[in-house]
């Protein structure tokens, strides 16, 4: 596992501080820092890191709202538990470029049910309506994976603990946010870490909705562009690196501040993510 | 009874939720070439021309066996390490042991693009780019994390007294693993490997990045260059057919396995 996160990450560093441009080869040198220079002056970086964090931050928002909800229902519901556990099972499991294309076809004008919500225009081509689809698609894809972490949270409850706040005369809403949410808390930290993480790196459902049209790129698109499209290896590494150091910072936000047990700390202390 | 179709009503929509989406695209699969643009939800004339279509171009069906051979390989190696590894989790104390744990745990939040220039150069200069090995490394070291943590979630509880009570029968070492754990690890050991297979079959950003031609590319990559048999041939209708097709052993694992899923995904959360 090392031999293939560990070294590349140092040899991504490495390559991140040369002029390194498969379109000129011989024109390799060392360059120092001038790559990140370049990259964090340049506006379509910003852009790009601006566009991931929006679609990280609405859509993990959402999926926590959403999430909890179909914990609830899937800890409560006794009919049709195995239906319900199954069809949820599907957006989770299901090829991410094919829920895109799903996605992709409904909003196209003529071909899509879905189109004529937007009045007939294509919302594929305008940034707020594409924007919008992104966190849609990657909401629908990964709501499940959230509402599963967090009834693995909910069994935690204890019924009797519930049903003594009840006793005591709270209400449906106090029993919630006084009483279950504490006891989720971790279950809740855990989450959303993941799915920060998760949803940071996103690359598949814009590739294939606006393949970063409109300013609607996020680092991952912008990294792969650079890099296979424009085979600058240098700028692509920098990026790699600068997306790594990202996903550290935030990583170490929700440990270190919001207290999430570190991964690790436990033996199988947290499932892996999704992936794509 | 109010409640319970209240309950009835909720479960619906979750339903629906999950399954609208890809009803659309089997509906866009089955309508003819004169239909495909009309917008309507159920087709109004049905065909299976669009999957005949994809079964007689190469592209598709070498995207499919790429696809198939290269998840297969690399779950079965990610689930063979992740079961000596989980093994000696739960079973030895060893130095750094925590370690392994924190490390693959990290593995499986590392953001995978950052990965992806060192490996193109990394590639290219072994000769592994565009070569089914080429993906089968990465897809291993991502999906090991979650083969590891599935499978010790399993092993620990595997009650060992029944390992012990074996030896003192008679069993060798070797044997009660065998006749004895093996079996009641079998479980842990599926469910780890639908994860894992499920994580490679959905892989996009190493395949496209990590491949050039019709030799390694995967399904989900194919889908993302196809163009129809003509320049002038609308390709929905292909693309809808060749999503169908890979979504279906995705749709059978979930059937058939749902439980085992559900408890492989949640195994751990619990006591994070």
């Amino acid at each position: 596992m090392l031999a293939v996160t560990g070294w590349p990450i140092v040899y991504a560093v490495w390559l991140s501080l040369q002029r390194f441009d498969l379109k000129f080869p011989d024109e390799q040198k060392f360059v120092g820092l001038a790559n990140y220079a370049t990259v964090l002056t340049n506006s379509y970086w910003w852009t790009a890191f601006g566009v991931t964090m929006l679609i990280t931050v609405v859509s993990v928002a959402i999926e926590l709202v959403l999430g909890m909800a179909l914990a609830y229902v899937m800890h409560r519901t006794v009919v049709g538990r195995g239906l319900v556990r199954t069809s949820v099972l599907i957006p989770y499991g299901i090829v991410t470029v094919v829920a895109a294309f799903s996605w992709r076809y409904a909003w196209t004008p003529g071909t899509g049910y879905l189109a004529d919500l937007y009045g007939g225009a294509a919302p594929l081509t305008e940034r707020a309506s594409s924007l919008a689809i992104i966190i849609l698609a990657e909401v629908w894809k990964t709501t499940p994976f959230m509402a599963l972490l967090l009834m693995a949270g909910l069994v935690l409850v204890p019924d009797d603990l519930v049903k003594a706040a009840s006793v005591d005369g709270a209400n449906g809403w106090q029993r919630f946010t006084r009483v279950m949410l504490p006891v989720m808390r971790p279950a809740i930290l855990v989450a959303l870490l993941f799915r920060t993480l998760d949803a940071f790196r996103i690359f598949d459902n814009i590739y294939i909705l606006t393949r970063g049209a409109n300013e609607t790129s996020s680092v991952s698109i912008l990294a792969y562009n650079n890099l296979i499209k424009g085979l600058n290896v240098g700028i692509g590494s920098t990026m790699s690196v600068l997306i790594f150091l990202t996903v550290a910072a935030i990583a170490y936000v929700f440990v270190r501040v919001l207290g999430t047990s570190a991964p690790g700390e436990t033996s199988g202390a947290a499932p892996g993510g999704e992936r794509r | 009874m109010r409640t319970a179709w209240r309950w009835g009503f909720v479960n619906v929509l979750v339903v629906a939720y999950a399954l609208v989406p890809v009803l659309w695209i089997a509906s866009l699969s089955f309508k003819t070439p004169a239909t495909i643009n009309d917008g309507n939800f159920i087709p109004r004339a049905w065909t299976l021309d669009n999957y005949r279509g994809i079964f007689q171009t190469d592209q598709f069906i070498r995207a499919l066996v790429n696809s198939l051979g290269i998840a297969a390989i690399s779950t079965a190696i990610a689930v063979l390490l992740g079961l000596l590894a989980a093994y000696a989790i739960a079973r030895l104390s060893f130095p750094g042991k925590n370690l392994l744990v924190a490390i693959s745990l990290m593995i499986a939040m590392f953001p995978q693009v950052s990965l992806i220039s060192p490996l193109f150069q990394i590639e290219r200069a072994l000769g592994l780019f565009d070569t089914w090995w080429g993906l089968i490394l990465p897809y291993i070291t991502f999906s090991l994390p979650l083969a590891i943590q599935t499978l010790s979630a399993f092993f620990q509880q595997v009650p060992w007294e029944l390992e012990k009570a074996a030896v003192m029968d008679g069993a060798t070492q070797g044997q009660a693993f065998r006749k004895v754990i093996a079996p009641l690890a079998a479980p842990g050991v599926v469910t780890g490997a639908i994860l894992v297979f499920i994580f490679c079959w959905n892989d996009f950003l190493f395949a496209i990045s990590l491949t050039s031609t019709e030799r390694s590319r995967t399904v989900p990559v194919a889908l993302s260059f196809f163009t129809g048999e003509s320049q002038f041939e609308d390709p929905t209708g292909s693309i809808s057919a060749a999503a169908v097709v890979i979504t279906v052993p995705v749709i059978l694992f979930v059937l058939l396995f749902q439980r085992r899923i559900v408890s492989g995904l949640t195994s751990g959360a619990v006591k994070g």
